[in-house]
């Protein structure tokens, strides 16, 4: 079997694995959801000013919320998922086999993206259907590289903090402890203008924000030009190439203490 | 095929200051069930890993079915199957599932059936592995083992934990692997499982082999001291002069060691018509494979089995 057949592999055992543990594919699937009905229920009326004009802000919420999803799915997902096939030991068996390595991480890699593209659809349908959001169209480009750019990034990333999470008990903890903080601050869940300045510099220095103002632009109505934001996609593939490197010094197969 | 399975020569494994290994010299021939003994901590771990390919040595040379198994090439990791202690199967799979996985990444995999048959799984197929028993999962682990048809197999201590009929099935299982011409290397606490079914064992004291050879001539124990009791009511100052020299009193229960024990036996069995006694729960027996285990690990009580890490 070749490798590539044997990925496909790897992601379709994964994806029965995935089904089959109700709890993981709740909070994968049901948190975007739910924050998506939250959120536009409380604040989907509001007034959203973008390139000088009025939307609703429902047009803030579908990008943002699709921003978290792929958050979700891929770095949540896989670090947690790693976390506790380490200490099972899964990992350590699998690295006695002749599956390559690689080939392991990318079934992981490839089903995460695989559920995020799902929350992706289901967000923007619902978006578009519910809360009446235009859809990307002359930016449908610039919002697919964004999207690939940030699941591969959050994927990397996810990878890459499993080095510092010791045990399965601690992953959940880690990992929001990582992540919730940056959500709050980088306009996912509140507005735009929400977030003081110094507070938008700090967001700024991480891939979060970047990636919900790429994914905001492509979804901004009066935007007649492509939507491509270079400098926001810079900076979650810069982050996404270091998450690469630091999980390719530290990444370990085998249970920690 | 030339040469033996494993050849291990001048085996070192540092962890910092630490010598967990300290010199190993090893070789098992293909077809051989082999096992290494010795207590936690002693390197036992730490040798079988390298030789798996899961941890680098310091020094010494490595040579396994013709591989070095540091460098972790595919084709050597085809040849062989793994069943450690602590390696676990992805929870929400079936038991067929699992092992149609593992089966996917080996180029000549044992067909399903018969792998799930050999470890006695075949009515647990269609249960999901976070369900199974302990013993059951261990079955599943040896199962994930067989899977590739391996040439050979690694079994880390494959019983712990394991009720006395598993027991038996599994060595059965190993048995049966043996007959099939299959090469295993062993690690086990248990010296009855070491006995009856190794063909040769090692025992490793402090990272170094202490002693190896076949389980029923370690040490030397076949021309060892014979240990002879019986129970005796009236006590050992009945006994005949030539034997009370060697004799030790327990609860009525007389004990006596000897290196000629034909002799002993024939003067004692003797000694007991004449006077028309009878030799009540007569035993004569060697020592042990645990006894000479015992006494060359220097007869520490085994520590807590969490307790290995190196």
């Amino acid at each position: 079997m070749s490798d590539l057949l044997l990925a496909a592999r790897q992601v379709k055992y994964e994806n029965r694995a995935f089904w089959r543990n109700p709890p993981a594919a709740f909070f994968t699937f049901a948190f975007p959801i739910m924050f998506l009905f939250i959120f536009n229920t409380v604040f989907g009326n509001d007034t959203l000013r973008l390139s000088g004009r009025s939307t609703s802000m429902s047009t803030f919420y579908v990008p943002a919320l699709v921003a978290f999803s792929v958050i979700s799915a891929c770095y949540t997902n896989i670090a947690i998922g790693i976390s506790f096939s380490r200490e099972q030991g899964v990992l350590k068996r699998v690295r006695g086999t002749p599956l390559p390595p690689w080939v392991f991480l990318a079934g992981r890699i490839i089903h995460a993206t695989l559920m995020a593209i799902l929350l992706v659809v289901i967000v923007c349908a619902v978006g578009a259907l519910v809360y009446d959001v235009d859809l990307p169209t002359n930016t449908l480009p610039s919002f697919l590289l964004a999207l690939t750019v940030g699941a591969a990034a959050f994927a990397s990333l996810g990878l890459a903090v499993t080095a510092v999470i010791p045990n399965a008990d601690a992953a959940p903890a880690v990992v929001n402890a990582s992540i919730l903080p940056l959500l709050f601050i980088s306009d996912i869940f509140f507005g735009p203008e929400a977030s003081p300045d110094w507070l938008a510099r700090i967001a700024d220095l991480f891939p979060v924000r970047h990636f919900a103002q790429a994914l905001l632009a492509a979804f901004n109505p009066f935007e007649a030009g492509s939507g491509f934001e270079g400098g926001h996609v810079a900076v979650m593939a810069a982050w996404g190439l270091a998450g690469i490197v630091v999980a390719a010094r530290t990444f370990s197969w085998h249970p920690r203490g | 095929m030339t040469g033996p399975a494993i050849q291990v020569a001048a085996l070192r494994k540092s962890y910092g200051d630490v010598e967990a290994v300290r010199g190993v010299d090893l070789a098992v021939a293909h077809g051989e069930v082999f096992a290494l003994l010795g207590p936690n901590g002693a390197g036992k771990t730490t040798t079988v890993e390298i030789l798996e390919g899961h941890r680098q040595r310091s020094s010494g040379d490595v040579s396994v079915l013709g591989h070095d198994p540091a460098r972790g090439e595919r084709s050597y990791k085809e040849k062989i199957g793994i069943v450690l202690q602590e390696t676990g199967v992805a929870p929400y799979l079936t038991v067929a599932e699992a092992v149609e996985l593992y089966r996917g990444y080996y180029p000549s995999p044992r067909p399903l059936d018969e792998v799930l048959e050999v470890v006695g799984l075949a009515e647990q197929r269609d249960v999901r592995v976070n369900r199974l028993s302990g013993g059951q999962h261990r079955r599943l682990d040896v199962a994930i083992g067989l899977a590739g048809d391996p040439e050979l197999l690694f079994l880390d201590e494959p019983t712990t934990g394991f009720d006395p009929s598993a027991r038996r099935n599994a060595w059965h299982m190993i048995k049966n692997l043996a007959a099939l011409g299959k090469t295993v290397f062993l690690t086990t606490h248990y010296m009855d499982e070491a006995e009856s079914l190794a063909d040769r064992v090692a025992v490793i004291v402090a990272g170094q082999i202490v002693a190896e050879g076949p389980p029923a001539t370690l040490a030397a124990r076949d021309k060892g001291v014979t240990t002879i009791r019986f129970h005796l009511p009236a006590g050992p100052e009945a006994l005949p002069q030539a034997l009370a020299a060697d004799v030790v009193v327990e609860d009525g229960t007389v004990e006596i060691r000897t290196t000629t024990p034909t002799a002993t036996l024939h003067e004692l069995s003797g000694w007991a018509l004449s006077e028309g006694a009878e030799l009540e729960g007569l035993t004569v027996s060697q020592p042990s494979l645990e006894d000479v285990y015992l006494d060359l690990t220097g007869a520490a009580p085994a520590g807590d089995p969490a307790a290995e890490t190196a």
